[in-house]
């Protein structure tokens, strides 16, 4: 049977760890991403077309919610495991009566939750400098949620993969990073010229900033459905590999 | 009765080739303190992890309260508790919380008294709402006993508990455990201090190069291997041992001036033997100006059994 207290157990100590490094969670992203809004939607927006219908500023909105989510919810989720590996705390979960789905809902549960609250405190704050609006508020919600969820996993998968804090940030800073700024949260691929527009389609994160586009706008410049079935597939591939290095210890039974 | 942990051919073989732990069997009784002894590397650590699932075992079995841990592990974990060699925990953390977290952790629904209870027990009421950081050593390790009990385990193993810890704390430990053992719970500890398994254990097993060399209990061991010495200085140097002595272990030392025995059982047989020794001096008209006496410790036949071990 579940261990539903063991789950709840490591929900709250994870979010708890996060309530008390607070700064690093929430008000160091939201500064961040507002500065953006500053000066990519308010400063330099009014004095840029408008892309496909939608002023710049506006425009601009769901690619740096998801920048935010995608290192937010990696991050929080690698540390979250990691840190117990690193301080040699992480015997008590060996220990204990919880499996593979308790820890997971626990630990990516917990990631998910705070990049969630992090993505509705930065629509809020996007109010304050740019105007926007949501065409598709239910399913730009369920939509957050299975990006956070998928790269919360991604991140506990990482926090366990990594031997020390450099690689812990690795993935973060020079793939993901990257990847997002080109993959559409400043620009419409179709702005590009072939054969760049081409070699973005490559880019999986354009799948990602396009889907949430399209639950705000409407409009995006791949099929919709790709983005949500490609982040449904990565989910559950991140599941399956979870499941095995459950199943075969690596990296955490000796 | 059915032993409380039931190993039986646990081979544990790492990646790198070292056999950490070579077809272990052992039993433990339910309600005993049971001590495992063995230098550094002999397999404790491992042995405690393979139970407790921080290792994965080559082969061999694991029954705990009739369990079988490869199918029952939720239940069997539920009821263990284990307090590490190592200090680990988020030390940003307040006591209270890390607490609560291991209560929930293992299932326990969260209880405020037993908590308290147990932060009382420990000396960490007044510490309760501190972070873990500002506490002191022996305070961490507190702590961390503090969470091995949170769920109220029927089977707590102890991985050196007092190591590193003033004798103070030590003191309180052996308390603790005495306390614990009252209360019915089972405890495994695994100890360098020879002296703490003397004190506390019910059984001793000892270990070295992943293989159990010898499981008994403590008094058993000591009678069956336990030694008593005394050393008798004698005024005048014998050439040779007397008559009325030669069925007694003695031997003559330092050209002929100090007769030493060694025999006894461990259990009051040498005592009565050295007395008897005296008293044949003495009607010999052998005088003696001095007499040491030292009955042989656990650590010594410990020492005795490694150094056989390591000749082969």
């Amino acid at each position: 049977m579940i261990n539903l207290r063991g789950t709840w157990a490591i929900y709250k100590q994870e979010v708890s760890r996060a309530w008390r490094a607070i700064f690093g969670t929430i008000v160091s992203p939201v500064l961040t991403t507002s500065l953006y809004f500053v000066v990519f939607g308010s400063a330099i927006g009014g004095q840029m077309q408008a892309v496909g219908g939608v002023n710049y500023g506006a425009f601009i909105v769901p690619g740096l919610l998801m920048l935010t989510l995608l290192s937010e919810s990696t991050s929080n989720a690698s540390f979250g495991i990691y840190m117990p590996r690193f301080t040699g705390s992480i015997y008590e979960l060996l220990s204990a009566p919880v499996g593979v789905a308790e820890t997971l809902i626990g630990f990516v549960g917990a990631a998910a939750t705070k990049s969630l609250i992090l993505a509705a405190i930065i629509l809020a704050t996007a109010t304050i400098f740019v105007d926007y609006s949501i065409a598709h508020p239910i399913l730009a919600v369920c939509y957050i949620m299975l990006v956070a969820a998928s790269f919360s996993l991604l991140g506990f998968i990482l926090g366990i993969w990594a031997e020390g804090f450099e690689k812990l940030q690795m993935i973060p800073m020079l793939v993901l990073m990257p990847l997002t700024f080109l993959g559409g949260t400043f620009y419409s691929i179709d702005m590009l010229d072939e054969p760049w527009r081409s070699v973005a389609l490559f880019n999986p994160i354009v799948y990602l900033v396009n889907g949430l586009r399209w639950t705000f706008y409407g409009s995006s410049d791949v099929n919709i459905l790709v983005s949500a079935g490609s982040t449904v597939a990565f989910l559950v591939i991140c599941i399956g590999v979870i499941a095995v290095i459950f199943k075969t210890g690596w990296r955490l039974r000796s | 009765m059915e032993p409380i942990l039931d190993i039986r051919g646990l081979t544990k073989t790492y990646s790198g080739g070292l056999k950490a732990l070579d077809a272990v069997d052992l039993e433990v009784r339910r309600g005993e303190i049971f001590a495992l002894l063995g230098p550094n590397g002999a397999g404790k650590t491992t042995l405690i992890g393979a139970v407790c699932g921080m290792v994965r075992p080559t082969s061999g079995s694991i029954r705990a309260f009739g369990l079988d841990l490869k199918s029952d592990w939720r239940e069997i974990r539920q009821r263990i508790g284990l307090v590490p060699q190592e200090l680990g925990f988020d030390i940003f953390d307040t006591v209270d919380r890390q607490i609560r977290y291991s209560r929930g952790l293992f299932g326990r629904a969260s209880d405020d008294g037993r908590i308290t209870e147990i932060l009382r027990s420990l000396q960490l009421l007044d510490k309760r709402h501190d972070q873990i950081r500002k506490l002191s050593g022996g305070m961490k390790r507190r702590v961390l006993i503090a969470k091995a009990l949170s769920h109220d385990p029927d089977l707590l193993f102890l991985d050196e508990p007092t190591a590193g810890v003033d004798v103070e704390l030590r003191r309180d430990m052996w308390r603790l455990i005495d306390q614990l053992r009252d209360q019915g719970v089972t405890i495994i500890l695994t100890t360098h201090y020879i002296e703490e398994a003397e004190e506390m254990a019910d059984r001793v097993g000892i270990i070295d190069k992943g293989r159990i060399l010898l499981v008994d209990d403590k008094d058993a061991i000591m009678a069956r291997l336990g030694r008593t010495e005394a050393r008798f200085v004698l005024e005048r140097p014998q050439q040779s041992i007397p008559e009325a002595l030669q069925s007694y272990h003695v031997s003559l030392h330092d050209e002929g001036k100090v007769l030493v025995y060694r025999g006894g059982d461990g259990m009051g047989k040498g005592k009565a033997e050295i007395a008897a020794i005296a008293r044949i001096l003495i009607e010999h008209g052998i005088i003696f100006s001095a007499l040491d006496q030292k009955e042989s410790s656990l650590e010594d036949i410990f020492v005795e059994l490694m150094e056989e071990q390591a000749a082969g």
